[in-house]
């Protein structure tokens, strides 16, 4: 199925991208990090275990277990410093 | 959402008039405000500018709950956020929050919270410009965190 990733500050400039579709088997949030994290380098490093970062599915925080179905906008992005 | 406005983008804003509008409603006998602007220091030393980036969509989502929450909590009779994104050199405005209720302990515990709810909650981030050219991503602040949690208990 296709995902529509966006990432924001800090990661968009890591990652090199301000997002991209990805054509992925991700059934969960976790499950999708784990395939980015697979890709290793900068991915692994940003996305791995002990790394804090934010996750919104469709423009909704969302947790480890949310669950992801085609054409799901999920942003990454690191904890907000607006104000 | 009549009497409750939110505006995100990079034009600036007038406090003065902002309360002002808000003045109307004979119920409203207390208004309070908090401006906030960029500061020539913050993670380091010499900043000279500040750049925000935000999600658009989700920012005005996400303020609009803030902005249900308050209304949860406390009997106002109106509200204004206006959040600026883009390049804003120092000295310059960045967010404002007015808040007007029947009396002043709900406007001015609003106000406070809908400010601690937003620097936690809401896709904004900053990154600060030095006076050397450099550049870097402001670190989220446990600071705000703790300030945001301590709404959580009451």
């Amino acid at each position: 199925m296709t995902l529509n990733l966006i990432y924001f500050a800090r990661l968009k400039d890591t990652f090199g991208r301000g997002g991209e579709t990805l054509d992925s088997g991700a059934a969960s949030v976790a499950e999708l990090l784990a395939e980015l994290a697979a890709r290793g380098g900068v991915w692994a490093d940003e996305l791995g275990s002990g790394r804090v970062f934010r996750v919104a599915v469709n423009q909704t925080m969302a947790g480890p277990d949310t669950a992801l179905a085609a054409g799901d906008e999920v942003a990454i992005f690191p904890p907000v410093t607006g104000g | 959402m009549s009497n409750f406005t939110i505006r995100v983008g990079h034009a600036e804003f007038e406090p003065g008039a902002e309360i002002a509008a808000l003045s109307g409603n004979p119920a409203a006998g207390a208004i309070a405000s908090f401006v906030g602007l960029v500061r020539n220091y913050g993670d380091a030393a010499h900043v000279t500018a500040l750049e925000l980036e935000h999600y658009p969509g989700m920012t005005e989502a996400e303020l609009a709950r803030i902005v249900d929450e308050a209304r949860q909590r406390w009997p106002l009779t109106a509200a204004t956020i206006i959040h600026r994104v883009g390049y804003l050199p120092l000295g310059e405005q960045i967010v404002l929050v007015v808040v007007a209720a029947g009396h002043r302990r709900d406007a001015f515990a609003a106000c406070e919270f809908l400010m601690d709810y937003l620097k936690t909650r809401a896709p904004f981030w900053k990154k600060e410009h030095y006076q050397d050219g450099s550049s870097r991503w402001v670190d989220a602040k446990d600071s705000d965190d703790d300030a945001a949690a301590r709404w959580m208990a009451q």
